[in-house]
Formats: structure tokens, sequence, C-alpha cells
């Protein structure tokens, strides 16, 4: 589904990817762990579109087409969705329509009638229950005044509504306390199905208890410097990432 | 420079006007009772000491006014200029369903005007014709230009003056009206050169009453007039209000209008002022809460393109404890307008436990738009809690990109946060009919903007 090859991007001109290689299949999580700084939400930010990266170098294939040369919206109507880490407030515009306008950007391009505020209130109903949620979030404007937690569950019920192929979540699980964390990961959970995949930016092993992630990689100074299977995260927990990073220097 | 720099051409222009004045007093406001006499009198003298305001004087740093002391107006003539139904069916926000009282250049023109589902006790109609009868009606002698600090302002003064007609609206005690009252404003004569009226507005909503009232500002013809507005609101002690000032003008108008509330005891107003029109626009907005209890919102919105200027200069004055008061203007500005924004908060002694919140949000969505926004906070009491803030800038990039990372285009991003600057203000009117009306109006002046920028 995605195939990273020497990804190499920088921003106000500083590298900050340095050559990463990953591929993700249908059906499949992927855990990207690391230090502050070693480039994982640059990733994240790259995959999406925003245009404040350069790709240097690299190529990235998303269902075998060229994913950077798709903009931000063309990538989203394609089935990629990046979780924010800092999700952005819009005042004046309600999460209901904000949503349904995002929902039926991506149905029209995939030929799909568009849909009434009728019948999108009608489908959101049980998309807000697995969050746990109330109606009252629809009629707030998106993420204005909204608190750290509440603004990553409007991450997770954008994805929910959406329907994704790809899902990168970007540090969704950092700011949460116990209660938000385990709701973010039980709806993670139950949208996996096995023709999506996911991805999971984190500094944590916390959510990881809670998502049992395929893949595990550490990024560090811009590149994937160790992979492995769900005990990696594990390991990483109890001995920190120096000793990957002193690893990686010597390798 | 403007040629008006001159001692001496400052001072034709205000002789123009006291003789212009001597002429309106000793014939067409010759049926006016005595103490609106002496009223009109002090006026034009206050206006000719004040004359007309320069950009030295701080309320007025960013607007100049020299195209309007320039300009020789003529008073509107009031004739039977004939305005089809039809027509105004098209300018009302609430179209023929509502009561309404129409004007057509400053003055009442009954024929057009409706009381359709207004209560028997309610007056709506012609502030001239409540001067005129028997001396007047106590009530208009009661209020009018007794709230209005007219003597601080040369424009309030000059209406004062010359004050003729506009609406009197009385809402007495515990009468809730059911509809929007809309007062329409439309000029149309500029027959005998650049017209010039003073719609003059009396609006008394008594103890425990309820009303929504639109003050609506509109053009038939194009070309260069001015209309110098004042509404005097009095809301009563417990009386609720919703006021809506909804400024349409054509874009080669000048608006310069002066709105006063003054608000008893628990009640509630709530004051929407949408600035649409004009080539030149200055309202001035003096809110007075007068009753402990009592709570305002005012909420302002303008949305600017081409070169049009408009300053609005707000003044909350808490003068009693336990009061709240929240501002939120928003201003969009497209092209080369420039748009002002001064939000005065006077908190008196012994206002104490005074809730005070006030922003303005402006929108450059041109490189050559340009807003000023300054608050000014006076605190002379200790238990209050004041904010402010303000910002001016383009649409925000990482906002647009969290909305296309979401499948939205760009045009559609853009517009939608565009959208939402003004839908911000939209959403605090209570009056869902105004407010979907208004939603509609600015809607289309957004889409015809973003038109003629793709153009």
């Amino acid at each position: 589904m995605l195939e990273i090859k020497n990804l190499h991007a920088s921003v106000e001109g500083h590298e900050i990817l340095r050559g990463v290689d990953l591929t993700v299949r249908a059906g499949e999580v992927h855990a990207i762990m690391g230090p502050n700084g070693s480039g994982k939400s640059t990733l994240a930010q790259v995959l999406g579109g925003h245009p404040a990266y350069t790709v240097v170098e690299g190529s990235v294939l998303f269902e075998g087409r060229d994913l950077l040369a798709m903009k931000p919206e063309e990538r989203a109507r394609e089935g990629v969705f990046v979780a924010f880490q800092y999700p952005v407030a819009i005042r004046g515009i309600t999460n209901a329509y904000f949503l349904r306008s995002a929902l039926n950007a991506i149905r029209k391009h995939r030929g799909e009638e568009e849909l009434g505020p009728v019948e999108f209130m009608d489908r959101l109903e049980d998309k807000l229950q697995v969050i746990g949620w109330d109606s009252t979030y629809l009629s707030r404007p998106v993420n204005d005044g909204f608190s750290g937690g509440e603004k990553k569950r409007n991450e997770i019920l954008q994805m929910a509504v959406l329907e994704p192929k790809l899902a990168i979540l970007d540090e969704t699980d950092s700011g949460l306390d116990i209660d938000a964390l385990k709701t973010v990961a039980h709806t993670v959970d139950k949208l996996r199905r096995p023709d999506n995949a996911t991805v999971l930016v984190t500094h944590y092993y916390r959510i990881l208890t809670h998502i049992a992630p395929d893949f595990v990689h550490v990024l560090s100074d811009g590149r994937i410097v160790k992979s492995g299977g769900k005990d990696l995260a594990l390991e990483l927990e109890e001995k920190g990432y120096d000793w990957i990073r002193e690893g990686a220097a010597v390798a | 420079m403007t040629p008006l720099g001159k001692a001496a051409d400052l001072a034709d222009v205000i002789d123009r006007y006291v003789a212009d004045f001597r002429a309106f007093a000793g014939n067409g406001a010759g049926g006016a009772p005595s103490w609106l006499k002496e009223i009109r009198e002090d006026a034009i003298a206050r206006f000719a000491q004040l004359g007309f305001p320069t950009t030295k004087q701080e309320a007025w740093r960013f607007t100049s006014v020299a195209p309007i002391a320039e300009t020789r107006f003529v008073r509107a003539p009031g004739s039977e200029v004939p305005v089809s139904e039809s027509r105004v069916e098209q300018f009302l926000l609430r179209g023929a369903a509502g009561p309404r009282a129409v004007f057509v250049d400053g003055r009442y023109a009954p024929a057009l005007s409706s009381r359709v589902g207004l209560p028997q006790a309610v007056e709506a109609g012609s502030l001239a014709a409540a001067l005129g009868a028997g001396g007047g009606s106590e009530l208009a002698r009661a209020h009018l230009a007794r709230h209005v600090a007219w003597r601080e302002s040369p424009f309030a003064a000059l209406n004062t003056a010359f004050l003729l007609d506009g609406a009197f609206v009385h809402i007495p005690t515990g009468v809730a009206l059911e509809q929007p009252l809309e007062l329409l404003f439309i000029s149309t004569d500029q027959s005998l050169g650049p017209a010039v009226t003073h719609p003059r507005n009396l609006v008394v909503v008594d103890r425990g009453a309820e009303a929504a009232v639109i003050e609506h500002y509109v053009s038939l013809a194009r070309g260069l007039y001015w209309t110098n507005a004042v509404a005097e609101v009095v809301v009563g002690d417990g009386a609720r209000v919703e006021y809506y000032r909804v400024q349409s003008e054509s874009r080669d108008a000048y608006h310069v209008a002066t709105t006063h509330s003054q608000q008893g005891r628990d009640s509630y107003l709530g004051l929407h002022v949408v600035t649409l029109g004009g080539a030149l626009a200055r309202h001035d907005v003096h809110t007075v809460l007068d009753g402990t209890g009592a709570e305002l919102i005012l909420n302002g919105l303008y949305l600017l393109g081409g070169t049009q200027h408009a300053d609005h200069h707000t003044l909350i004055e808490h003068a009693r404890p336990h009061c709240a008061s929240h501002e939120f203007f928003n201003g969009v500005l497209d092209e080369r307008a420039h748009g002002v924004f001064t939000g005065r908060i006077i908190v008196r002694p012994g206002a104490q436990r005074t809730d005070s919140k006030q922003t303005n949000n402006n929108l450059l969505l041109s490189t050559e738009a340009r807003a000023d926004s300054q608050p000014q906070l006076e605190i002379y009491a200790d238990d209050v809690k004041c904010t402010h803030g303000s910002t001016v800038g383009p649409l925000d990039q990482t906002a647009l990109y969290y909305l296309r990372s979401r499948g939205l285009s760009t045009e559609t991003a853009r517009s939608l946060m565009t959208y939402g600057f003004a839908a911000e203000i939209l959403g605090r009117m209570r009056r869902a009919e105004v407010r979907e009306r208004l939603d509609r109006v600015v809607r289309d002046r957004l889409e015809s903007g973003a038109a003629a920028r793709a153009a």
C-alpha cells in the first residue's frame, strides 16, 4: 500500500529525514518510535503534503502511484489521512459542516453521491458513540476552545467518518489522560480492517499496550535504525532510546 | 493634501451648514414643539463650535472626513419619489411577512410601511408624526436627544440640528413582539446633486418588554449621497432586545452614524452591527450599562472590498455593578479596503464585578488591504474582569493545509475559512429568521468578492 524509498526531506533548509525506507501493506499496523527531534512528525507531515516541507530525494508510492506528486487534498481523496499532533481551530465553522464538507469532497472524488445534512447526521450517530461523544460537539466550531484531549478525539472522529485506507496518527496519544487514550486506542483498533493500514507515530510505549502493532520501527536522526515486532517497543520502554542511537553510531 | 486645511475654508463650510440650518428652521421645521426647537438651536451652535473633525484628533486618526466636508450636500427634498412595493420587499431582510416602517430619503413612507402582527399598544412609525401632534409625544420629549452625547460629536450635533424624521418605536411594559420589526431607510433622490439625510431614530422598550428591531440602510441609486444617522435605544429594566443594524448603502455613499444604547437593571441587549456598504463609513456605538445586572452583547461584522473605508468606534460604559459586556467585531478586508476598529471600555467607579470581554479579528484577503485595531481600557473599579485581544492578518496557512488534508480544495478551504470569520459573528444572533437572511447576504457578498478576485 505504502512504499517509502530513501526519503530525504528538509524544512527551512535543514535536512530532517535522511533516507527513510518503509513498506506498509494492507491490514498492517506499524508503530514509528523515536526520540524527540528524530523526524517522526516530519515523516507524518511529508506524507500528508505539508507545504512547509521539501522532499529533497527519494520516492513514496501509495497504491503504486506517486504520492509526492499529489496535492494534500488529492492524497486525502485517495484515502490518506494524517491525524495532526496539533489540530487547528477553524473559527465559525461547525464540526458538523466541516466533517460533511470533507466527506463529500472524498465521496465526490469516488463518484459517490454527496450527502445532505440529514443523511450525514444519520451516519454520524454511531461514529460519535464509538468515541463517546454526544452531538453537542458537532455544533461547536472546529477545535475552537477544545481541550487538548478533545482535539485529539476530534481527529479520531474525522478518521472514523472519512474511513481512510491509510491512517497516519502523529502523536495522537501525547497529552491524553488514560481514559482518553483508551478511547482513542479502542477506536483505532475498531477501525482496523484487512484492507486498510495504520501508521502510529509515537514517543511512548503506552498506546502500544492497547493497539498491538505488527511492526515497530525506531527512527533516529532521520533514518529508521531498527525494525522489529511488538517486543522492540517493550525493549525501548525498558532501555530508552540511547542504546539504539549508540548502536546506530557504531554501525 | 486637501484644500480644506485652510481655516477660512473650514469656516466657510460651517457657515454653509449654519445658513442651511436657518433656512430649515425658518421653513420646514416650523411645526416642531418649542422644546425641540431649543435643542436644535443648541445643536447647530455646538456643531459650529466643533466643526468637522480632522485626523489630528485621536478619535479620527485613521478616518478623514474631508470628502464629506468638501462636498456641497443638499438636504434630500423628501419629495414623492416613487418606490414600488416590490422593490421594498426585495430590500426587506424579513421580506413582506413582517412589520416594517419604511423611510424614503429620510421621510416616513406610510404606503410602504406595515403594522402587520404588531399589538395595538406598540408604536412603530414616524418620529415626525410623534413630534408634531399637540406639543409632541411625552415619551419622545423624555428621551429624544437626552441619551446620545451629541455635544461631544459634531455629526450627532448636526443630525440633532436637522432632526426632522426617522423611526419612533415604543414597546410598552411587558409586551413581547413576535416578529422582528424592520426599519428600512432607502436613499433614492440625487436629482438636486449629492443629497444628505439625517435620519433620527428613537426606540424605547419598556420594563420587561421584548423585541427584535432591524435598522437597515439601503440605496436605489448609485452616485454620491450622505446618510448621517443617529439612533437612541432605551432598554428598560428586565427588557430583552435584539437590535440589528445593517448598513448596505451604495458603494459610492458616505455613511456616518451614532448608535447610543441605554440599559436598565437586569436587561439584555444584543446589538449586532453589519457593515457592508459605503465608500466611507464611520459608526460610533456608545452603550451604557446603567442598571445592575445588565448584559450586553456587542457583535459586529464588516465586509469590505474595493477602496471602501469603514471605521467602527465603540464605547462600552459600565456605570453599575454586576454587568456583563461581550464585544466581538470581525472584519474581512479585500482589495484595497481599510477597516478601523476602536474598542473603548470604561468601568466607572463603583461598577464592581464587571465582566467585560472584547475581541477584534481582522482577516486580510489581499496584500493591499489594511486594518487598524485599538483597544482602550479605562478601569476605575478594582473588582473587575476585563480582557481584550485583537488580530490582523491573512488566512492562516496551517489551517488552510489542515482543511486541504481532509480533502477540501484550496479554493473551498479559503472560502470556508473566510466565511467562518463572518459566521462566527452571525452565530451570536439569536433571531434565526434574521440570522439566516444575513447569512445569505454574507455568502453572496463573499462569493462575489471571490469571483472578482478570480477574474
